[in-house]
């Protein structure tokens, strides 16, 4: 398919001599992906209002303050709430040490060879793993084998091996964005590499990681599938007392509500969702302001 | 002389600590090597026990699923039919638009556009799956059933749009990060020889950044194939082999959702269905990863 001018078939452009009617076409092209991109934006407005409107009404004391119950008229998500402030709390808790220890690990210490390049790979494999399948894992490890039940604590486990892989890639990322001026230095003064990563790395790069880190929690107080699998239950009339008692979530709760034919319990589910997304907001909004806070521009 | 041993102790100590804290960082490491180790382990076992009272042929021949009914059949079809009719629903809204907007994004908006469009695909991306499947339910579902008044009230389509959105800023986000990759000079070379902005973005820059958009989509089906909130609120529970998108369907991962909530006793068949599914699910999104990767990698090479 080549001609004298071989280049345009290569690269397909047909050039049409009207130059005008060209660039009007693209203009209307242009216009069409702009409006894809809103129509995104339109979706999430939608969602946002009717979901506000929807809960508004519940959105009162009690739904803070009631158990779940039977009546919406006094049913609120008080369980739901504690597990979920419990579950991100032991989550953050477990997940920082390990995420942050493996993210140092393969920056900074990590000799380049197979095993190394098993363990990326193999990361990079577990953050594409439906999170379903985590929730058989931990039915399979923790509430069975373990012998945890349906315990918060086999939910922190289960939610901490889900968000391990997020943690590891984000810390990845802020170690690596530390010149390595900085590495230098601290080695030529008789650091030792440890040295050098806690008291200077990590230093800077701390924001970065928090950032990470509470970007990786805010995906783990929506998660609602592998906690279902593992088998959290969605009535739950008491408050929690300890890591192996049962326990429940917000998305559950609203998932339980959603699954109700009342329209009640939908409205019910619209303020938990209310309230979930207030949480996911203050939670982001804490990201951002570390971000700007504690990143340091190079 | 003192002196000499003191310094020469700590330095042996700074050596051990610098040992132990390597070997500590490592074990951390390894965890991940153990999830996906464990994920395999569990999946397997239970697998193993299964096609034990299971055989293939009724796994992968027949065409009816019903474990949880006194007629007990096993044909794994009716999920996976279910799985991919949701998907491809989903591919079909986040695909187009999720390439017209990474498009937009890279080739036409501005600094500031950009910065005020992608905060939004940002937040529509973190909105957590149960929420997309309330507005499924509530929202898209009324919508289809005064289009089409046949439409029941857990459809595969509903679940579809919902999940459509929901993966848009995959899409969006990782095709856009392939078309940025993209070198100038290509693009200044088809400028020179007189294309237009437009002709530049759809005939240079897409071709060329193919591969990484065909993974952006890949990874995206592999999510869609995974997504299980939506479709288990959605979506329905009745695994039947159809392609009406408006009827009522089960995906694999609601079929795990709906036997978790209910009181299934450890050791019986229809807990270990749940493996055997998990294990068919962990198998079409590993491979579908696996695709994407070595696309990814490919992409890279040509242009590093």
């Amino acid at each position: 398919m080549t001609t004298e001018y071989g280049v345009r078939f290569e690269y397909g452009v047909r050039f049409e001599p009207n130059l005008a009617h060209r660039k009007a076409l693209g203009r209307v092209w242009e216009g069409v992906a702009l409006l894809a991109i809103l129509l995104g934006i339109a979706m999430l407005l939608t969602l946002l209002v009717q979901v506000f409107l929807d809960g508004l009404p519940y959105l009162r004391p009690q739904l803070f303050t009631e158990f779940p119950s039977r009546f919406p008229d006094q049913a609120g998500l008080r369980s739901a709430l504690q597990g979920s402030i419990w579950l991100m709390v032991l989550t953050a808790l477990l997940s920082f040490p390990l995420g942050v220890g493996a993210g140092i690990y393969l920056e900074e210490f990590a000799p380049k060879n197979a095993l190394t390049r098993f363990i990326e790979i193999n990361v990079a494999n577990l953050a594409g793993v439906p999170s379903i399948i985590y929730g058989l894992l931990g039915l399979g490890l923790f509430v069975r084998g373990l012998g945890l039940g349906r315990s918060l604590l086999a939910g922190v486990l289960t939610m901490t091996l889900v968000i391990l892989p997020v943690i590891i890639v984000s810390t990845r990322e802020a170690l690596r964005a530390v010149p390595a001026s900085i590495r230098e230095a601290a080695l030529a003064l008789g650091a030792s590499r440890w040295e050098m990563v806690r008291d200077h790395v990590l230093v800077y790069s701390m924001g970065g990681i928090l950032t990470g880190m509470i970007l990786a929690l805010s995906r783990a107080i929506g998660e609602t599938a592998p906690l279902i699998t593992i088998g959290a239950l969605t009535y739950i009339a008491f408050d929690l007392r300890g890591p192996l008692d049962i326990f429940t979530v917000l998305p559950i709760q609203i998932f339980n509500w959603v699954s109700m034919p009342q329209t009640e319990f939908h409205q019910l589910a619209a303020a938990g969702i209310i309230v979930l997304l207030a949480l996911l907001l203050t939670m982001n909004a804490m990201a951002i302001w570390l971000r700007n806070r504690l990143q340091k521009r190079w | 002389m003192a002196g000499l041993g003191n310094s020469l102790s700590y330095i042996r100590r700074r050596r051990a600590e610098e040992r132990a804290v390597k070997a500590v960082l490592f074990l951390f490491a390894l965890v991940s090597i153990l999830t996906t180790l464990g994920i395999l382990y569990v999946l397997f076992q239970e697998t193993v026990l299964f096609f034990r009272e299971v055989s293939f042929a009724q796994f992968f021949l027949d065409t009816r699923w019903t474990p949880l009914f006194l007629s007990q059949r096993f044909g794994i079809w009716p999920l996976v039919n279910g799985t991919v009719l949701v998907a491809a629903g989903a591919m079909l809204v986040a695909l187009p638009l999720g390439l017209l907007a990474a498009i937009y994004m890279s080739e036409f908006a501005s600094e500031r556009v950009r910065r005020v469009l992608k905060p939004f695909l940002e937040i529509l991306a973190g909105v957590p799956t149960v929420v997309y499947g309330y507005f499924a339910l509530t929202f898209i579902t009324p919508i289809l059933r005064s289009l089409f008044p046949q439409t029941q009230v857990f459809n595969a389509a509903s679940a579809a749009i919902a999940m459509g959105f929901m993966i848009l800023p995959t899409v969006a986000s990782l095709s856009e990060d392939a078309l940025y990759a993209v070198p100038r000079s290509l693009r200044e070379a088809a400028y020179a020889l007189g294309a237009t902005r437009w002709e530049v973005a759809t005939q240079i820059v897409v071709p060329a950044a193919l591969s990484g958009i065909a993974a952006a989509f890949i990874l995206a089906v592999s999510r869609a194939v995974g997504e299980t909130m939506i479709v288990a609120i959605a979506a329905g529970q009745q695994p039947k082999l159809t392609l009406n998108p408006l009827e009522s369907i089960e995906t694999m991962t609601a079929y795990i959702v709906q036997v978790s909530l209910g009181d299934t006793p450890h050791q019986s068949l229809a807990y270990k269905t749940i493996f055997a599914v998990g294990m068919m699910l962990f198998l079409m999104t590993l491979g579908m990863n696996v695709a994407s990767y070595l696309l990814t990698r490919r992409f890279r090479e040509v242009y590093e």
